[in-house]
């Protein structure tokens, strides 16, 4: 009974210093000190060669059980050490979490950009292509195929940067509507096209005039398009880039590349049509120029117009911001300030 | 083009609608409508007075004290200053209350002790330009006729009760360029039929044209119609109040009876005239011809023309006496001693007007209308009433007979058009009696037994030609509004942008992701600036005509305009600038073509790339900075094992030690640089860098097509080496002397640590990299690197002279 004895009298001595170990360390040493291969418990059973043979299995039973019994105290402060550490490591570490984060500095696409992309891609989610073309053009491209051959007086309506007699600063983006309609191959189906770029005309910078800015003509051609077509594409539009509840209205209007040609208002989103000084009290804001395409600007593109037909509208860019963030001076736009830009850097 | 609501009223009744709806209406069915005023709406309280007394103020040098009577009995004193107003006159009285168009608001006042109990008007200070007002009444007030009842309403003197619509006419309605065009449009537009009053000629049957004067063209293609009438036995008189107040209002100045009526029947039909003075014609026969080269002619406004075989001229004895269409000449216009008139009718060919007005800077009324057109089926009607307007004025007659070239007749024109035809146009259904019904309303004619729909267009709409000119005239007058709004039927085909669309946006995305803001400069610039910063060693494609040295030329870089943005922001005390465009650069090609257009990338910045904070201290932009953004682009587009970055000192404008040529495949498709500090500070900026890149090129490049790799599973073995070396080892060299001599398994290198000073020998440098061993089918045997390594590290002490440590 004695060897019996000594092995409980070794349970309550470890658990004393256990419960007394400060650290990890400490626990790891009387791990080893008790358990491990030359430990206390083993010392204990080295007396077993004195013991009765009938005794053996009792004592073995009960050195198995006080192992136990000191592996589970061990671990048991070992856990809530472990835990107390960790707890100290947290409170070590809290910081403030009010002080500013680290700025990350992102750069803004050009509200100009912003517009005409938002435009491409309610075009480009109605099967339009985008076309970009050359800003440099002939007077032929950009004058005799949009119907307005030398001499005609709605040359007037735009001044033009000649290079030479012949080649010049494109002053609207229809030389690409005519140069497409050439090339397009109408067995592959219709002509679905808008063309978003820089044009040029001879005017003196001020508030409302530009020598550069910008412009998206869209060109439908196809069997069976109808007048209807164009005014719903245009409605869409205005809804798209004015809010969903715009209206339009068309009226009578020239340009030589359309027949009939129409001007469109929207109804004005600022004051909802009861008129206000965005409107100029008339509820109304003219933001683009459409019409049937003229049935001679197919025919110089070798397209017979009498079964195909179609529509052609054109807007600008630079107005549409003009209007919608309320920007007075068309220059803004070109002068690149970082203050007037980042303005333009909140989607939401 | 100004209309008189009143002068409208002669030929329709508008008694029913009220100006601004009648505006409305037109804008919508008809003509944009720029402007309606309602002068009367402020005016409405000016008098008819009458000047009892005037007399000077004796301590002022310009004042009178004056009494007017403004009806019964009552007078009122007002000090006037007008240094025409005299006892007896009729004059316009503003009275205490009235405000006038300038603001002024007229108030009881005292001056040099002298009560003023309202002011006496001028036509400026009641809103008339300068340029309107007659000669005479310029620099005083304005004196009515004798007969104006003292004490009534004024405005319907000077016209002022009238509402003005202004049109706003495109090229193509040239028709409405005329009081009666308006009244057809405006007529079709309220479905009434305008009627205009009847002329008769009561001409002197004793006598004829052909002993006056005979008439010829030498082309009948520049003067298709030319007709003169004479009126005799003239006295140049002032014209009667009615006709001032009809063409001031409108913006014509009153000269004369002869030139008033003339404007006023130019107006009234848009048939320009042109009175002569017959007695200073000097022989009998008028002939119109081009004019020669070395001819000229003193035109009515003094000035000596040098006129050229693209002018047509009217002549006489020889001479030029007028410029056709454009502008009359000196000795032959109309005076006040001019007794007999010679009055042309005319119609010249639009080009010929619209070269010779441009030409000389000589746009008019008249000449313009030339150009865009006219009702050839009122020329002699015009000229009728302007013969005979001007006899009754001037107490003269009109000689029988009108001298004429006329090879041509005003004719009527058919167009033929399917109903379905307009309704598969405007997708509407509209039935045949409703087009006929619109048609009527514009005064065609129709034909509707024979299917298709045939319309007879009279000479007044000389613009309407083809079926889509009918079927715009339908669209307008049935109404835009009721046209149906649908979206094309047509199979739908996905829409998307290209490859390159893609990756242009993909592009914006990702340099504004690394801090560059988008900026859209101008593509016209300086010369200096369009050459600056280009390699391209050509000149720029120059403007022909430019308005200003600010912009004459193409730009060939995008640099010259990012500069001028970062200095623009820099002035306005923006610190941090970075910029980056996309956008065309033009090459010329040669004269007669178009010059090459190559779309670029360019970039530039300056200022902290991290501004101080509680944590950590300013960091400016530097080259690796900017280096690192391309470097991550590269990788972006794909491309980053064809890229090297070359030193290169051939940009004068860049920092000759800190610039480097881009090389994609060894083709120069860009640069990176600093600014050069010299060029720097003439624009007071810091360090600032700059970079620009043919993205054409980039974004065209054939590019592998990305198949994902697997995940290597065998880890890689590391191995670092230092070593020094001369100062002007490149890395660049280091790199290809280990890609040379690195063995197959040597998968990166990357340089970790980079040491030039104290410790180092002067003229030397330390440089550390970290080397990546991998073989991706097994584990890597320790040997198997380190005899790679020592070859390596053999090869950088041969090649390189390198310095192990
Ligand atoms: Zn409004």
């Amino acid at each position: 009974m004695e060897m019996e004895e000594k092995l409980s009298a070794l349970l309550e001595k470890a658990k004393i210093e256990v419960n007394e170990a400060q650290d990890l360390k400490e626990i790891e040493a009387l791990r080893i000190k008790y358990l491990g291969k030359k430990g206390e418990v083993t010392n204990v059973l080295k007396g077993m060669k004195d013991v009765s043979p009938k005794e053996r299995p009792i004592i073995g039973k009960k050195a198995n059980e006080v192992r136990d019994a000191i592996t589970v105290i061990l671990a048991d402060e070992k856990g809530k050490l472990e835990k107390e550490k960790l707890e100290q490591q947290l409170a070590e570490e809290t910081i403030d979490v009010t002080l500013p984060g680290k700025a990350v500095t992102t750069g803004q696409t050009h509200v100009l950009t912003q517009i005409i992309e938002e435009i491409e891609d309610l075009f480009l989610g109605m099967g339009y292509q985008v076309i970009e073309g050359a800003e440099v053009e002939t007077d032929y491209y950009n004058f005799e195929r949009v119907n307005l051959p030398q001499n005609h007086p709605a040359r007037d309506m735009q001044d033009t940067f000649y290079i030479t007699s012949d080649i010049l600063l494109r002053t609207h983006t229809s030389p690409v509507q005519a140069r497409t309609l050439e090339q397009h191959d109408f067995d592959k189906g219709p002509l679905k096209m808008i063309s978003p770029g820089k044009v040029y005309r001879r005017d003196t910078d001020d508030a409302t005039h530009s020598h550069q800015f910008h412009q998206i003509e869209g060109l439908v051609i196809d069997e069976n398009i109808t007048m209807a077509d164009l005014k719903g594409t245009l409605e869409l539009l205005a809804q798209k880039m004015f809010g969903k509840e715009r209206e339009i209205r068309l009226r009578p209007s020239y340009f030589p590349f359309t027949e009939p040609s129409v001007e469109v208002d929207v109804s004005c989103f600022k004051c909802g049509g009861k008129g206000c000084s965005v409107c100029k009290q008339t509820g109304w804001i003219e933001i683009l120029g459409a019409g049937m395409t003229h049935p001679d600007v197919l025919e110089m593109s070798g397209i017979d117009s009498k079964k195909y037909g179609g529509f052609a509208f054109g807007m600008g860019p630079d107005r549409i911001a003009m209007l919608k963030y309320g920007v007075n001076d068309i220059r803004n736009f070109y002068l690149n300030d970082q203050r007037f830009l980042e303005q333009f850097k909140r989607k939401g | 083009m100004r209309v008189s609501v009143k002068w409208l009223s002669e030929y329709l009744d508008l008694s029913e609608i009220k100006p601004v709806d009648l505006a409305d209406q037109i804008t919508l069915t008809g003509i944009e409508v720029d402007d309606v005023t309602l002068p009367a709406l402020t005016l409405e309280n000016l008098v008819v007075g009458k000047v009892m007394a005037a007399e000077k103020i004796p301590d002022s040098d310009h004042l009178k004290k004056t009494v007017v009577n403004i009806g019964k009995d009552e007078s009122v004193s007002i000090v006037c200053g007008a240094p025409n107003v005299k006892a007896g006159q009729k004059v316009i009285v503003a009275l205490p209350g009235v405000k006038l168009p300038n603001g002024l608001k007229i108030k009881k006042s005292k001056l040099r002790g002298v009560e003023s109990n309202g002011m006496i008007c001028s036509l400026q200070e009641l809103g008339f330009s300068d340029s309107v007002v007659p000669k005479k009444a310029k620099d005083g007030i304005y004196i009515l006729p004798i007969d104006a009842k003292t004490g009534h309403k004024a405005l319907p003197y000077i016209g002022l009760d009238d509402a003005y619509i202004e049109l706003d006419i495109t090229p193509n309605r040239a028709d409405a360029l005329s009081m009666r065009g308006v009244g057809h449009e405006v007529g079709a537009i309220l479905n009434q039929k305008p009627v205009f009053p009847e002329i008769m000629v009561s001409d002197d049957r004793t006598e004829n044209v052909d002993e006056y004067i005979s008439v010829s063209v030498e082309d009948e293609q520049d003067t298709p119609v030319y007709k003169m009438r004479i009126i005799k036995d003239l006295q140049v008189v002032e014209s009667p109040m009615w006709l001032q107040r009809k063409l001031m209002n409108v913006g014509i100045r009153p000269i004369d009876a002869v030139v008033d009526v003339t404007n006023y029947i130019m107006l009234e039909y848009g048939q320009p005239l042109h009175a002569f003075d017959y007695d200073a014609l000097n022989d009998k026969e008028i002939k119109v011809r081009r004019a020669r080269k070395d001819e000229s002619l003193v035109t009515l406004d003094g000035l000596k023309r040098e006129l050229n075989p693209d002018n047509l001229v009217i002549t006489n004895d020889g001479e030029p006496v007028a410029l056709a269409g454009v502008m009359g000449g000196l000795t032959t216009h109309v005076t006040e001693k001019t007794q007999t008139v010679a009055l042309e009718s005319a119609l010249f060919e639009s080009s010929v007007i619209r070269k010779t007005a441009q030409s000389l800077n000589l746009r008019s009324e008249s000449s313009s209308r030339f150009e865009k057109g006219l009702n050839t089926a009122v020329i002699e009607q015009a000229l009728d009433h302007a013969a005979q307007l001007i006899a009754d004025l001037g107490s003269g007659q009109v000689v029988s007979g009108v001298a004429k070239v006329e090879t041509i007749q005003p004719e009527d024109k058919k167009v033929t058009i399917a109903l379905d035809t307009i309704n598969h146009t405007l997708g509407t259904s509209l039935v045949m009696d409703e087009v006929v019904q619109l048609m009527e309303r514009l005064g065609f004619d129709t034909e509707t037994s024979a299917r298709p729909l045939t319309v007879t267009i009279p000479p007044r709409r000389w613009d309407i030609e083809i079926e889509a000119d009918i079927i715009e005239e339908v669209a307008r007058l049935h109404g835009y509004s009721r046209i149906p709004a649908t979206l094309p039927k047509n199979e739908s085909i996905p829409g998307e942008l290209t490859p390159k669309q893609q990756l242009v946006r993909e592009t914006r995305r990702f340099m504004e992701g690394a801090g560059l803001s988008q900026a859209i400069s101008y593509a016209l610039t300086t010369n200096e600036k369009a050459k600056a910063f280009s390699k391209h060693d050509a000149d720029p494609v120059k403007l022909d005509w430019p308005m200003s040295a600010e912009h004459q030329a193409l730009r060939m870089s995008l640099l010259s305009g990012l500069l001028d943005n970062v200095q623009y922001n820099v002035a306005r005390q923006n610190k941090r600038v970075a910029f980056y465009e996309i956008g065309r650069v033009f090459h010329a090609v040669s004269d007669n073509k178009l010059p090459n257009e190559i779309t670029h990338l360019a970039g530039a910045l300056t200022g902290p790339r991290i501004e101080a904070n509680w944590q950590e201290d300013e960091q400016d932009f530097d080259f690796y900075a900017v280096k690192g953004i391309l470097e991550e682009w590269f990788i972006m587009l794909g491309i980053t094992d064809e890229i090297s970055f070359v030193p290169t000192q051939t940009f004068e404008e860049l920092h000759p030690g800190r610039t480097a040529e881009i090389r994609w495949q060894n083709k120069g498709v860009g640069v990176i640089g600093q600014l050069h500090p010299a060029l720097a500070e003439d624009r007071d900026l810091k360090e600032t860098y700059l970079f620009e890149i043919d993205m054409d090129i980039l974004l065209d490049a054939e590019k592998d097509t990305l198949i994902h790799a697997p995940i290597q599973k065998y880890p890689g073995t590391k191995r670092d080496v230092a070593f020094v070396v001369d100062e002007t080892v490149l890395h660049d060299d280091v790199l290809s002397v280990m890609k040379q001599n690195g063995g197959k398994w040597l998968k990166a290198v990357k340089l970790f640590d980079l040491y030039q000073g104290n410790t180092i020998e002067e003229g030397k440098k330390s440089m550390a990299y970290s080397l990546t061993y991998q073989n991706l089918e097994a584990t890597l045997k320790e040997e198997e690197v380190t005899a790679d390594f020592e070859k390596l590290k053999t090869a950088l002490v041969e090649n390189l002279h390198a310095e192990i440590r």
